[in-house]
């Protein structure tokens, strides 16, 4: 399944990183830390969080996850929506929280 | 990052990559003011001024291995969290120079963590490089406190033999920074 495909079953909106729509997603990582985050979330995961600063996006390319979901609406900065247009790092935001979009992810990934 | 002193871990190996033979850790700490300060500065190679611009922006990086470098941003993420702050000063071929500052009461401040443990480590790992750590608090009633350690003094005292990295040295440094640190506590509650 692609990060596009689990957003629209999901529900999510696109706010930046478009070019990275078609990243395949074969897992779910679920944390704020960035430090945490940047050591354990694995390529191919879709990183669910509210951290939605520059960082994360940078941690999202270290990791080479297929996307980021910002749950319960959680702003993305101005720089960070930049830096995932140019790095092509889908960055999703939805309403729910962090449990809620993460057993829809689960059942929308089994 | 869990800890603050895993930063300054991060952060102090970015000196030891420019080369420094002298790096500074400097943790001020004064709970009526409700501030903690770290402070690392070394003599380096330094930065030029384009450098000390981008450092801030984690996509900015001396390294060749990655395209990401998220010790310096995420330290000063870490601080502006707490509605603290973050200043770098650098200056090609003399060092550089940074200080985080934390509000310790608010909710998302950081635990400093060990941080003698962090700079026993540094100082055993990294034998062939000189320390100055030096520690500050000011207690809740006022009263204040300070100590020091400076590998340069403990060079000159053990000679040039013994090397900081020698157990029963590291042993030493171990017990002399948790017996400093529970009395500057005491001494200054």
């Amino acid at each position: 399944m692609t990060a596009k495909e689990l957003a629209a079953a999901c529900g999510w909106k696109l706010l930046a990183g478009s070019d990275g729509e078609e990243n395949p997603v074969d897992g779910c990582y679920v944390g704020d830390l960035l430090s945490w985050v940047m050591s354990r979330a694995q390529s191919g995961n879709v990183w669910l969080t509210v951290m939605g600063n520059v960082n994360a996006i940078a941690v999202a390319a270290l990791t080479d996850v297929a996307c980021i979901v910002l749950a319960e609406d959680a702003a993305l900065d101005k720089d960070a929506a930049a830096r995932a247009e140019t790095q092509g790092i889908p960055v999703y935001t939805c309403a729910e929280n962090l449990y809620d979009t993460a057993v829809r992810v689960y059942e929308t990934l089994r | 990052m869990r800890e603050l002193s895993l930063n300054v871990m991060d952060i102090v190996q970015n000196s030891i990559s420019a080369g420094a033979s002298l790096i500074t850790i400097e943790v001020k700490e004064s709970l009526p003011e409700d501030l903690l300060s770290i402070s690392v500065t070394d003599n380096g190679c330094g930065m030029t001024k384009e450098q000390v611009e981008h450092v801030i922006d984690p996509f900015f990086t001396t390294r060749t291995t990655r395209s990401v470098g998220l010790g310096v941003p995420l330290f000063k993420m870490e601080a502006e969290m707490t509605g603290g702050s973050f200043v770098i000063d650098s200056e090609k071929g003399k060092g550089t120079a940074l200080t985080a500052v934390f509000k310790p009461s608010h909710v998302d401040m950081i635990p400093l963590g060990d941080i003698e443990g962090t700079v026993q480590l540094l100082i055993s790992c990294n034998p062939d490089r000189d320390f100055l750590y030096h520690r500050t608090r000011k207690g809740p009633g006022g009263k204040e406190g300070d100590f020091t350690l400076d590998t340069r003094e403990l060079r000159e005292v053990l000679g040039g033999d013994v090397s900081l990295d020698n157990p029963e040295v590291v042993v030493w440094i171990k017990e002399f920074l948790e017996e400093q640190t529970e009395e500057l506590r005491n001494t200054t509650s």
